[in-house]
């Protein structure tokens, strides 16, 4: 049986914002296939009392004190961006 | 000779006595990097005008200490102000940061001299160096063999002789397995020891930022300059700055060892078992003790892993949208033709598949089937080893199942690339620290010792270490470029 | 056939912490397009969160102040989505343990009081600014990183009033908590609604859309006004009506399709590995707690209880703080508690609504404000005189009493010299004693305006009411 449909890849290339050839959905659909049911190994164990561990070291409530300072120079910010006007980085309209 | 053959105390006593200068250990790095980085390829960037200048500055400012004026290399995922940083993909090539990492801040109070940064997988994802965007770097012992990975670079440069040390990061294994397959000392710190601040994760709650160096006095030397709490990373853990150089004793008597069945186990070659038993015969013979133990679910460690991995993974790449920096796709009919593309030319192969696993494994109907039960097979491997340590100092096992592999040998079977990680990658999930040191060889490449320490407690295992090396000459032997 | 309108709100609120939620960048409005920035809210690679402790407890204090459960471990969460306001793709926010649930406000409407529920209320940082430049948008980050609270309220509202009265005591409450400036205009309060139908009876609720782009407590309640309409009338004709977001139109004041959701959004939520949960403690909560100010509804009570109000004085006087404080320091200065809410109900709002401008742009004070109704309540000027005190007071500032004196504004209730005034104005019109003898009261009215203008608006009205009288008998 198969874990994950060639269907399903693209939903997920999608989510990812990924492009995707039919090539690479096919190959995408069977690797992922072969990784998930070998991670499907993980059912051998019964884990319905275990805490899940989403931070490994007991850690909490580490706070900063609420302190404002200036900001980035408007040029540093955009140093780095591929596209920009008037002081703004500049991406294809948002509204289709 | 190179002057890099010396200990870092051996090298500021020679600064002292005034019989080389900081310029001359710069030029030596960049002369070696001349005569063998075109064979070894570890060095992505280099920044020789900076180093010379900071090296000068450094002989006149007059400035002491132990790391002062000596060159590093700095894998390619921390960033650096000013110095191309690229995470060795497509997708952040002409990255210009405008800040520096937390361990670089740290580096520079320390007086170190970063020559350049160096190659690894794209985005810290592998275990051959294979997956970066611009070039493979090959394994100093044999040009035909991986240096492993991620931080394959990281580990070649050391063992190459172009730099006395380097840092690396580690997520499942990408400092340890790298140090064992070039032969040199590769520490992953207690998760929280370093600042995560300024690497570019991959997984944040299994990345860790750790020395890779030629001998384990200088690791812990190295490793003490980068420590401690940074108010910019909460999860760094504000627990006593602790000398770990000064407590290389060389006494484990009555030193309580746990040697895990499952490390010794199928899959890991007889060879290695072999450097392993004789690595605990030498121990032994300084007076410690060693027992078999478990570590019943270190089996579920490679799924647990990439299932988490790859979740925090898939969030912590999804920045990468050719927005605010890095590499924007052309001719992009809309927004999300934009991102679309962007990523799908900017990330390789390996980086999309986890990316895609990882999207997968926390998308609506999967969360908790996947990454929910990842995350409690986690606490269940943590516990494994709080177990142990209840009754022993350290535990001992190899660092990786094989010797280095050949370039292109396994590249396209991710599972069994990803099987490579099975004695390391349960330490990160375990979040304590895990060193592997030089114990050997097979067919002329190197085997690594795994010792891995309670959380916090480095100073044991650089105990041991450094006990096990003043024992052997394995960490003298030196590739022939 | 009848409906019932369910609607439920989402109002998204910014707290005014000096910096940011994670960054030490200045988060205040209005700044040069990414001037306001740090790495840490661009996402650079590498960066890492740090949470900001005031906002931790603004969170918690305006969660308290609609009565809300407070959790005692706060987890923080990744929702994950593109979107070039989002800089990391993902947004830190609240999903499974949210600071406060549980909570409600009571609203009333029609003289009824009714409890609206509060389903959530969660911590999380705002996203850049979007402008749209012809083929391209631009975008500036200055805003991502502000704290923002998202505040979910129970499907417990049945009409677009009633959206509106939960929407002014929402804002009312958060504003007296002094955790958020609640200005629409400035986006630090935000409103999206979710409406739906159903027949009366009915224990399902209907299909509901989504309204977006509700700029003011005014359009929430159009935008509601028409999507009940609309949806009654898909139905009654045989239609039924879509999941679909809908955005409200402000020249038309219709509602407009924006787009159909296809299922839920997969946001990927999971808890963000680089933030540590924060535990609140009984002691922190209590610590919280006691810095919050009387509410509105208690202020309310005790301005009838205490100031004798009329229960719409109090209420409208509390629906602001600034108001409310307002008045209790003009009624400590001195002046009588309902001639003092007249005034603030009155001529204030309706000089600043003319001048378009805040109360605090105005040189009104409490005190210059109670002094001269000092002066009013001794009869030493008229309320026609006020309002000219008023204007003077409210624009320059000033003693209401220095200006009287200084203006010969003193109202004139010496008989004598009102007498002067009476006389002349019968002398003058003689047409007016004789309608009032034949009954045509009105008379007075005229007479007592010829007086006023004469008097220049000084002599005192009752005085002469009564002087007319006795004048007019006389002849």
């Amino acid at each position: 049986m198969t874990r994950i449909s060639e269907e399903q890849v693209r939903h997920v290339a999608h989510l990812a914002r990924l492009a995707v050839t039919d090539e690479e959905v096919h190959k995408f659909t069977e690797q992922l296939d072969a990784i998930i049911t070998f991670a499907e190994q993980l059912n051998e164990l019964d884990t319905s009392n275990v805490k899940p561990t989403s931070h490994v070291l007991d850690m909490k409530n580490v706070l900063r004190e609420d302190k404002s300072a200036p900001g980035l120079d408007r040029e540093d910010v955009l140093k780095n961006a591929p596209d920009q006007q008037d002081g703004q980085i500049r991406v294809p309209s948002i509204i289709e | 000779m190179s002057l890099f053959d010396h200990k870092l105390n051996e090298i500021q006593s020679m600064l002292h006595k005034k019989e080389i200068t900081i310029p001359d250990l710069v030029d030596e790095s960049f002369k070696r990097i001349s005569a063998v980085d075109g064979d070894v390829k570890a060095f992505l960037t280099l920044d020789e005008e900076n180093a010379r200048n900071q090296a000068k500055e450094l002989q006149e400012s007059g400035k002491t200490g132990i790391l002062n004026g000596v060159p590093i290399g700095v894998k390619d995922n921390i960033v650096t102000k000013g110095l191309r940083t690229t995470a060795a993909s497509q997708i952040l090539y002409n990255f210009d940061p405008i800040y520096d990492a937390t361990v670089v801040n740290k580096l520079r109070e320390a007086g170190t001299i970063t020559v350049g940064k160096l190659n690894m997988d794209e985005f810290a994802m592998g275990s051959s160096t294979e997956n970066s965007s611009f070039q493979k770097t090959r394994n100093p012992w044999n040009l035909d063999r991986v240096p492993g990975g991620s931080s394959g670079g990281s580990a070649a440069s050391v063992a190459a002789g172009e730099v006395p040390f380097s840092l690396g990061s580690d997520t499942g294994g990408s400092i340890r397995q790298p140090a064992s397959f070039c032969g040199v000392v590769g520490m992953k710190p207690t998760y929280g020891r370093v600042s995560r601040f300024g690497l570019i994760a991959f997984a944040s709650s299994l990345d860790q930022i750790g020395p890779i160096t030629r001998n384990v006095e200088d690791n812990a030397h190295l490793l003490e300059a980068i420590v401690g709490v940074d108010p910019y990373d909460t999860t760094s853990a504000n627990v006593a700055g602790e000398s770990f150089a000064k407590n290389l004793t060389g006494d484990v008597k009555g030193l309580r060892i746990a040697v895990p069945k499952e490390y010794l186990g199928e899959g890991v070659s007889e060879e290695v078992k072999q450097s392993v038993l004789a690595a605990l015969k030498v121990l032994e013979g300084q007076g410690a003790s060693w027992e078999e133990v478990s570590l019943p679910h270190s089996k579920y460690g490679v799924a647990t892993y990439y299932l988490l991995a790859s979740s925090e993974a898939s969030s912590n790449l999804a920045r990468f949208d050719g927005i605010r920096y890095g590499y924007r796709a052309e001719n992009a009919e809309n927004l999300i033709d934009l991102y679309k593309k962007t990523r799908a030319e900017g990330f390789g192969d390996e980086v999309k598949r986890r990316i895609m696993l990882g999207t997968f494994a926390l998308s609506s109907g999967y969360y908790d089937a996947y990454y929910k039960k990842a995350q409690q097979v986690r606490t269940l491997i943590k516990k494994d080893f709080e177990d142990v340590f209840e009754n022993y100092d350290v535990i001992i096992g190899p660092t990786t199942p094989t010797p280095a592999f050949k370039i292109g040998e396994i590249i396209d079977d991710p599972l069994t690339m990803y099987a490579n990680d099975i004695l390391t990658i349960p330490v990160n999930l375990a979040g304590v620290p895990g060193i592997s040191i030089p114990c050997g060889f097979s067919d002329g490449m190197p085997l690594g010792l795994q010792i891995i320490g309670r959380h916090f407690d480095e100073k044991t295992v650089y105990r041991v270490a450094h006990a096990y090396e003043q024992a052997t000459d394995f960490h003298k032997e030196k590739p022939e470029l | 056939m009848e409906f019932e309108t369910v609607i439920g709100l989402e109002v998204h609120v910014e707290l005014k912490t000096n910096s940011k939620i994670f960054s030490s960048a200045p988060a205040h409005f209005g700044a040069e397009p990414n001037t306001n920035t740090t790495v840490i809210d661009l996402g650079y690679p590498g960066v890492l969160p740090v949470m900001n402790e005031t906002a931790v407890e603004y969170a918690m204090k305006a969660a308290m102040a609609i009565n809300c459960e407070i959790a005692e471990e706060a987890i923080w969460d990744r929702k994950n989505y593109f979107y070039p306001d989002n800089p990391k793709a993902y947004q830190v926010s609240q999903n499974d343990k949210p600071i406060g649930e549980h909570g409600w406000v009571e609203i009333e409407v029609n003289g009824e009081t009714k409890r609206i529920g509060i389903t959530r209320l969660h911590l999380e940082e705002d996203a850049g600014k979007l402008t749209h430049a012809g083929k391209h948008s631009l975008c500036d980050y200055n805003r991502q990183g502000t704290p923002l609270v998202e505040i979910v309220s129970e499907p417990d509202i049945r009409s677009p009033e009633e959206a509106y009265a939960f929407l002014e005591k929402l804002k009312a409450i958060i504003q007296y908590t002094e955790v958020s400036d609640c200005k629409m205009e400035e986006g630090s309060l935000r409103c999206d609604a979710n409406i739906s139908i159903r027949p009366y009876g009915q224990k399902e609720f209907g299909t509901r859309t989504e309204l977006k782009n509700l700029n003011s407590f005014n359009f929430v309640r159009k935008g509601l006004e028409y999507e009940e309409k609309r949806q009654a009338e898909v139905v009654s004709s045989g239609g039924k009506v879509d999941q679909e977001t809908r955005r409200f139109d402000e020249s038309t004041g219709k509602t407009l399709l924006m787009r159909v959701k296809e299922g839920s959004d997969d946001y990927r939520y999971f808890p963000e590995p680089d933030l540590l949960p924060v535990y609140i403690d009984d002691e922190w909560k209590e610590h919280v707690r006691s810095t919050i100010p009387e509410l509105p509804d208690a202020r309310k009570k005790r301005y009838m209880d205490e100031l004798g109000l009329p229960a719409h004085d109090a209420k409208v006087l509390t629906m602001s703080k600034e108001i409310a404080d307002f008045f209790e320091a003009t009624v400590a200065a001195g002046a009588g508690a309902k001639l003092a809410s007249n005034w603030l109900m009155g001529e204030v709002p309706a000089y600043l609504n003319a001048e378009g401008k805040e109360l605090a742009e105005t040189k009104l004070t409490p005190d210059n404000l109670a002094g001269m109704i000092s002066l009013l309540e001794k009869g030493t000027i008229s309320s026609k005189i006020a309002k000219t005190v008023f204007k003077e007071l409210i624009e320059n500032d000033g003693d209401a009493e220095a200006i009287v004196k200084e203006k010969g504004l003193v109202q004139i209730s010496d008989e004598s010299a009102l007498l002067k005034f009476v006389n002349d104005a019968l002398d003058a019109n003689p047409q007016s004693i004789a309608d009032f003898k034949d009954g045509k009261k009105k008379a007075i009215g005229f007479l007592v305006g010829q007086i006023m203008k004469a008097s220049k608006g000084q002599a005192n009205p009752q005085a002469i009411n009564k002087l007319l009288a006795e004048e007019i008998a006389k002849r």
